[in-house]
């Protein structure tokens, strides 16, 4: 098995940064400080999503379970800049980053979150399942392992439909780190390895899987080694470096669509609140709980940035406010969207019609006889 | 209209849509070289390639799940689960996901899926592979499940199945693989979600569906021959969705009604048709819906105790007399 990926290489940074800068910005050296501070706009859109999202629950705007990407932004960012509009995305049910990483209109998210018609999937799924056929996104799936085998699959399709190449499509699915311990996860593997697919598996590995450490849950807790039983090489990123993650993809997805081998790519992130929005992560210690403010993403995003000369703090305190303006227009765009009316619920019961489909509601009488 | 068997109905289908649709292939283990289990896919892979007739590795919930994600992005894949028994193993992927994702994403995706799995006892393979679980699949919105009965309705469903952009559960059995029957030629497609009324009649009506319409087809006509019952009978062809107005219109008329099926009493298909049936023609009823079902225990290999356990042509006939007697002594 490779070993952990280096951070890659840089040759040349900005001539412009001093000595001291260059060597902040680690990865970031030779960036274009544009699209450095583009990344730090989608991170702190992401952040404050999910903030807000966190108070709409609270609020009852938002029902059922609620997980969120808070500590993840890098990871989210990274990951999503490094695939083509042309790539298929599965997820889990922690996804509405990226959702809007991958270009959703944010307000179309968050209807989905309030449950409302404008909502990317109808206001059928919510928080849990949003799927958008346009951006490629096939979906986020509750079943933990669920989206496993359909990823699979789909990279299945794209074989059948022809070989590989630089321009071909691939497919992104994306995993937690309990999910590398269910049946579903080795039959995947081995599907991808015997049938040479175009597929990435990217586990975000937040060290918990609701509670329990992945130490105590995993015989084998370097999970980019995982798929050694199958051939499938691994690598790990620091989840906190968007370049790295961006830059690890951009690998796994030429290897994908060029030679045909599936990879598996481990971002190690930490999660910076519970696993879902109303848990208190009382298992946490608190030493662990003061560690993680220091891995706050975003904060040492913009310290970086800052330091390294790429944004002075009034730059990225204007697209602070830029980015709570359109969260707070996201939040009444959810808020003013209609809620589907009940003469709708069979309205995709079935793709193709049959006849004698039952539409009875509870209490009618069979058939209205 | 050629007579063949059921197998070979099965089989010259799957040939015709792989020929007539570049995006339909099947996939399963041991379909290709080995030529399926009951050699339903005989030949094919000589003449479609591996890619199109795939061999999988013993992966149930895996090559389930691909196949519908092959499906979400637009092939048409027909799966062979040997026998229904492993589609277990593949519960979470057929439940949970091949039934949900075109309702609960918006219907922004369709699931073009076929799983055909011969289910069925009587083979004395014991316990583990001899159940009748179609109803676990009938009981989940977003599925379609379909049962045929016939080498006809094999060929006209199947087709039909994989020209449906909806997950279908294509149920077979075992012992119908052997049965011969009247083909339609040329392209043949029967609607799902329609019974056929394979026998009229007047005197009681026989619900069923797979194995067991064969068997109440044919006690219904000894019936008709040796005692001058005129039984009607009707083969249900599709339980999900469920053609609830044909048994009715039946039932209005014979004022009595037997199920025969062959799954497990409690919870079954029968107790579906029963509540139907009170509920729609209660006025109409001259006795009580009777359910001749399987005994309630894992199949037994020895022969006399598994013929004991499966629902029989005698077992049938004797709850048919019974109803009749209840409604001659009322009236």
């Amino acid at each position: 098995m490779p070993p952990a990926q280096k951070k890659p290489g840089k040759t040349s940074s900005s001539g412009k940064t001093s000595r001291s800068a260059a060597k902040t910005l680690g990865s970031l050296a030779g960036e274009s400080p544009k699209r450095l501070r583009d990344y730090y706009r989608q991170m702190q859109l992401i952040r404050r999503f999910e903030e807000r999202s966190a108070e709409m629950y609270q609020r009852a705007k938002i029902g059922g379970y609620c997980h969120l990407n808070l500590g993840e932004e890098a990871t989210v960012v990274g990951l999503m800049d490094a695939m083509e509009r042309r790539d298929y995305l599965f997820t889990t049910y922690r996804e509405h980053g990226y959702a809007i990483a991958r270009g959703i209109e944010p307000g179309r998210v968050m209807a989905e979150l309030f449950g409302r018609t404008t909502g990317v999937s109808k206001g059928w799924g919510g928080s849990m399942h949003l799927f958008d056929v346009e951006a490629r996104l096939l979906g986020g799936y509750g079943i933990v392992g669920g989206q496993l085998p359909p990823a699979t699959g789909a990279a299945m399709a794209i074989a059948y439909r022809g070989p590989g190449g630089p321009d071909t499509e691939a497919v992104v699915c994306q995993l937690g780190d309990a999910t590398t311990n269910i049946g579903a996860w080795h039959e995947s593997l081995n599907l991808a390895a015997i049938w040479k697919l175009p597929i990435v598996y990217v586990i975000v590995n937040n060290r918990l899987g609701m509670g329990t450490p992945v130490e105590k849950a995993a015989g084998e807790p370097d999970l980019y080694k995982r798929g050694c039983a199958y051939r499938i090489p691994g690598v790990r990123v620091d989840g906190n470096d968007v370049v790295a993650c961006r830059d690890a993809m951009k690998e796994a997805l030429r290897l994908a669509r060029e030679e045909r081998q599936p990879s598996i790519l481990e971002a190690v992130s930490w999660r910076l609140r519970g696993h879902s929005v109303v848990d208190p992560a009382k298992y946490r210690t608190k030493e662990e709980a003061r560690r993680l403010h220091d891995l706050d993403p975003v904060a040492a995003y913009r310290k970086q940035l800052v330091e390294g000369g790429i944004a002075d703090p009034a730059e990225l305190a204007s697209i602070d406010a830029e980015v709570e303006a359109q969260v707070h227009s996201v939040v009444e765009f959810a808020d003013n969207s209609p809620h589907p009316s009940p003469d709708q619920l069979f309205a995709h019961a079935y793709a193709t019609p049959v006849a004698n489909a039952p539409r009875e509601l509870p209490g009618d009488p069979l058939l209205s006889l | 209209m050629a007579v063949i068997t059921y197998r070979q109905a099965l089989h010259d289908t799957l040939r015709a849509e792989l020929s007539r649709d570049p995006n339909v292939f099947l996939m399963g283990e041991e379909i290709g070289v080995f030529e399926g289990s009951y050699k339903i896919t005989a030949g094919l892979l000589t003449e479609f390639g591996p890619e199109r007739i795939r061999d999988t590795p013993i992966a149930e919930e895996g090559f389930v799940g691909a196949a519908i994600g092959a499906a979400m992005l637009g092939l048409r894949p027909v799966v062979e689960i040997m026998t229904i028994n492993f589609s277990i193993l593949a519960m979470d992927q057929i439940v949970n996901h091949a039934a949900k994702i075109h309702t609960m994403f918006g219907g922004q995706s369709k699931v073009p899926l076929v799983i055909r799995t011969p289910g069925g006892g009587g083979q004395q393979l014991a316990a583990t592979h001899s159940q009748n679980l179609e109803v676990w699949y009938a009981h989940v919105p977003g599925l379609k499940v379909v049962v045929p009965a016939t080498p006809a309705d094999a060929k006209g469903l199947l087709a039909a199945s994989i020209r449906d952009d909806d997950p279908v559960m294509f149920i077979e059995h075992l012992a119908l693989y052997n049965t011969k029957g009247e083909v339609p030629d040329g392209d043949y497609v029967t609607e799902i979600g329609k019974a056929a009324v394979m026998k009229q009649g007047s005197d009681i009506t026989i619900v069923s569906y797979s194995r067991m319409a064969a068997v109440a087809l044919d006690v219904a006509k000894r019936l008709e021959e040796d005692e001058g019952v005129s039984a009607e009978v009707i083969d249900l062809r599709s339980l999900r969705p469920l053609d609830r107005r044909t048994i009715l219109e039946s039932v209005k008329k014979t004022h009595k009604a037997v199920v025969l099926e062959e799954d497990w009493l409690s919870y079954g298909v029968g107790a579906e048709i029963a509540a139907t049936i009170q509920e729609g023609a209660f006025d109409y009823l001259d006795a009580p819906v009777r359910r001749v079902a399987a005994a309630e225990i894992p199949l037994p290999y020895a022969k006399p105790l598994e013929l004991a356990a499966l629902p029989d042509a005698t077992a049938l006939v004797k709850v048919i007399h019974e109803t009749l007697d209840a409604t001659r002594f009322r009236g």
